[in-house]
């Protein structure tokens, strides 16, 4: 490893030592109880920064979603739907208290799963869980506030499918929402990450719902499709990938039934010359390097006013060498395992693709872990519009750099894009802020600071990042018929 | 054998984040229907009064700046104390003339009531903020914050539940509180500092005088440092004499039968000051 000035000598290690009680191999949370374990349809479970195996998990098909569908559904009828609302929102009180209880666990799991770094799923993804469940619970008997003159009523049974970059984030937004108005669910996590939902299945057993209310099964595309298309379920709700969006949207034309999407992204991040560089930089890795990249609202087209570009590109050279990479579980470290092989080999391709391209790359050099999946924080300098690194989403720790000189420039390419999830702007001047983040087309943007969540505060898209809102009062609205 | 002679509790006051006797070294005697005495409450005095008022305006500091979800975390904590407790409570209702099962009830409606309103606190602000579309190039925005110190003076027949609507309604909105009065059953409310104190509530935030005479109702309309008044079931001619004194001061006032039962957040807005804040837009 070429010697790093920035750092004199190595971290020691500071390991997180948390245990985490796994079963050898997870059936489906239906009914609220785990399926029996069938061996033929069994899938690894593995840690991306290891390799080592963590649990076999089951692989559902339309058999084993319909039992789900139909467990949601007796449930709704029978109970969740005539439980007055407070009790209902009573219960959700009580699994966000659990999961304040065990959030070490959960969040050791989450990383070793997914190969984030502790220090994100310790400080960020478990406690927002918590939050979320909270927030969503205090609404459950208050719905009428949130939709005045209107009858509120659940629409019944919930589909949900969520992604692999935050798990049990995703599950949170997904279910606490629908639960709180009174909907049950079928929740499916990803494939490559069904470890932490597995967990909650656990939690929602403990807290005491009624069988049947949540319902989680695990499963890839075939899973998916199955729920998305059967004729039992009410509502859909989805995060992922624009392009399996765009089936999903497809798949259920004709059929009345309403969806929710949260999509790919593109972001542009706008750094102005009055900006505070240096916190610029910061909110820079932290737009683009949290999470690996796999964040759908990543600032991944950093865009620089042209007279502080070069001085900006040297900082953020400089801090991208001393990000340290490597075990997900060390509390020192700042990017962790990429989730999946196949995403690696798609992040790889891109950076191929550049590099025929005579692109000017640029990487953190640090020394990567033999085993597991891994990535050097990466940017790409003076990327042109036209080439995919900045057309598409890479969703991993890859920033592709360009410049603009005036304000409406800026604009004009961070909306040339067919995304528009989030975007960021840094400036000292106040009046440019708002001038800025009103032309922005996009669903969240940041000022002078990047990638902030709170349950409060809507999350979701225009264009072709997706449609409906996630969080806050609007993300009430995807879970009620309002009458 | 020898019998084991139980210990008896000690009925305090709760200003400031803790337990003291009122200053005026007075004690009132709780007494059955029968006319027998049950235990003895502290008189709070007009002086207990002031310090209270000392107390939440150091109190209102930490609960206004405390994050509204850590807001709605300290409530739903209170909420998991009472519940712990409920077997006290309702044996302190019962001391006090409740029959076992509205004892009971009083006590699941109380908690019920801390649930709810630990769901408005990162809420209210939702439902009352608002981005003013005004027709010029500025970014016009309002929210709500907190009244300031607002005294909840409980009159006749005010209960557990309704003592406790009255300090949340408050509290859920960031506002620190001098819960006053309550006759019907001044040594429920007294014990409620216990709950409070075991939520991790910033010291002051809320503050409870029991055994407050008729004048000093008068005291709390008149007291410069507080903001509003919250009254529940007390007669109008206290309820003038507090409108009367508190038009020194233009204290934000809001009167009821204490019935009425359950809020809303309209009732946290009665004690909530909207700010609305201009900002240009431009490059």
């Amino acid at each position: 490893m070429e010697e790093n000035p920035f750092i004199s000598e190595k971290y020691a290690p500071a390991p997180e030592s948390t245990p985490v009680a796994l079963k050898e191999a997870y059936g489906h949370f239906i009914n609220g109880e785990f399926t029996e374990v069938d061996e033929s349809k069994l899938r690894e479970s593995r840690n991306p920064a290891s390799g080592k195996l963590l649990a076999m998990v089951s692989e559902a098909g339309g058999d084993e979603i319909d039992l789900a569908v139909q467990a949601a559904r007796r449930v709704y009828e029978k109970s969740w739907s005539r439980l007055a609302p407070s009790e209902r929102g009573k219960y959700l009180f009580r699994l966000a208290r659990l999961i304040q209880e065990r959030s070490r666990e959960l969040a050791v799991l989450e990383s070793m799963d997914g190969g984030k770094p502790i220090r994100e799923s310790r400080d960020v993804d478990i406690p927002l869980v918590a939050a979320h469940f909270f927030y969503y619970a205090g609404w459950a008997d208050k719905l009428e506030y949130a939709f005045p003159n209107r009858k509120v009523r659940p629409h019944g049974v919930a589909g949900q499918i969520i992604p692999w970059n935050f798990p049990l984030l995703m599950a949170a937004w997904k279910l606490a929402p629908a639960l709180a108005c009174g909907n049950t669910v079928v929740l499916k996590p990803a494939e490559f990450t069904p470890l932490t939902a597995l967990k909650l299945a656990e939690l929602v057993e403990e807290a005491g719902f009624p069988p049947g209310v949540v319902n989680i099964v695990t499963g890839g595309g075939t899973a998916g499709r199955a729920l998305v298309g059967h004729d039992n379920v009410d509502k859909i709700a989805f995060t992922g990938s624009t392009e399996v969006g765009k089936q999903i949207q497809k798949a259920l034309a004709g059929t009345g039934r309403p969806y929710t999407l949260e999509l790919g992204g593109k972001a542009a991040h706008i750094i102005f010359e009055d900006a505070a560089l240096d916190q610029a930089v910061e909110g820079i890795v932290n737009g683009i390097f949290f999470n690996q990249g796999h964040v759908c609202c990543a600032g991944s087209r950093l865009l620089v006013q042209e007279g502080v570009a070069g001085e900006l590109t040297r900082k953020l050279e400089h801090r991208m060498k001393t990000l340290i990479v490597g075990d997900p579980l060390d509390k020192n470290t700042d990017i962790g395992a990429i989730n999946n092989e196949p995403q690696l080999n798609k992040i790889r391709a891109f950076l191929e693709e550049a590099r025929e391209q005579g692109l000017e790359i640029a990487d953190g050099g640090q020394e990567l872990p033999e085993e597991g999946f891994w990535c050097r924080p990466t940017i790409i300098k003076n990327a042109p519009q036209s080439c995919r690194i900045v057309r598409e989403e890479v969703f991993g720790p890859v920033l592709a750099i360009q410049t603009f000189r005036t304000p409406a420039e800026a604009v004009e390419k961070a909306n040339n894009t067919r995304y528009g999830l989030s975007g960021g702007v840094w400036t000292d001047k106040g009046s440019k802020i708002f001038k800025v983040t009103s032309s922005v087309q996009a669903g969240v943007l940041w000022a002078n600071t990047f990638n902030k969540f709170d349950p409060t505060a809507p999350f979701g898209g225009f264009k072709e990042s997706g449609m409906g809102r996630e969080g806050g009062l609007h993300g009430l609205h995807p879970y009620v018929r309002l009458d | 054998m020898a019998e084991r002679i139980p210990v008896k509790k000690t009925y305090k006051l709760y200003i400031g984040g803790k337990f003291p006797r009122s200053e005026s070294g007075q004690t009132l005697s709780f007494e059955d229907r029968k006319g027998n005495p049950v235990a003895a409450y502290c008189k709070a005095s007009r002086k207990d009064f002031r310090d209270a008022v000392v107390a939440a305006a150091a109190g209102l500091k930490a609960w206004k700046a405390a994050t509204p979800y850590l807001r709605g975390q300290i409530l739903y904590r209170a909420a998991e104390m009472l519940e712990g407790r409920s077997g006290q409570f309702v044996e302190e209702l019962q001391l006090q003339g409740l029959g076992r099962s509205a004892a009971r009830r009083e006590v699941q409606a109380a908690v019920d009531c801390l649930v709810y309103y630990a769901g408005w606190t990162d809420k209210v602000t939702q439902l009352f903020s608002a981005v003013n579309p005004v027709a010029s190039s500025h970014f016009c925005f309002t929210v709500p914050e907190p009244t300031g110190v607002i005294a909840a003076v409980m009159g006749e027949g005010v209960g557990l539940a309704g003592s406790v609507e009255a300090a949340c309604r408050l509290l859920a909105g960031g506002n620190a509180v001098i819960l006053a009065g309550c006759p019907a059953c001044p040594l429920s409310v007294s014990s409620l500092g216990e709950v409070w104190h075991t939520s991790d509530l910033p010291g002051g935030a809320l503050n409870i005088l029991t055994g407050i005479a008729g004048d000093l109702a008068a005291t709390a309309g008149s007291h410069r440092a507080v903001d509003g008044v919250l009254g529940f079931a007390l007669t109008p001619e206290v309820e003038k004499s507090i409108q009367e004194a508190a038009s020194d001061s233009l204290k934000r006032l809001r009167f009821e039968d204490g019935r009425k039962g359950r809020g809303s957040p309209y009732a946290i807005a009665d004690f909530l000051e909207m700010k609305t804040t201009w900002h240009p837009v431009g490059v």
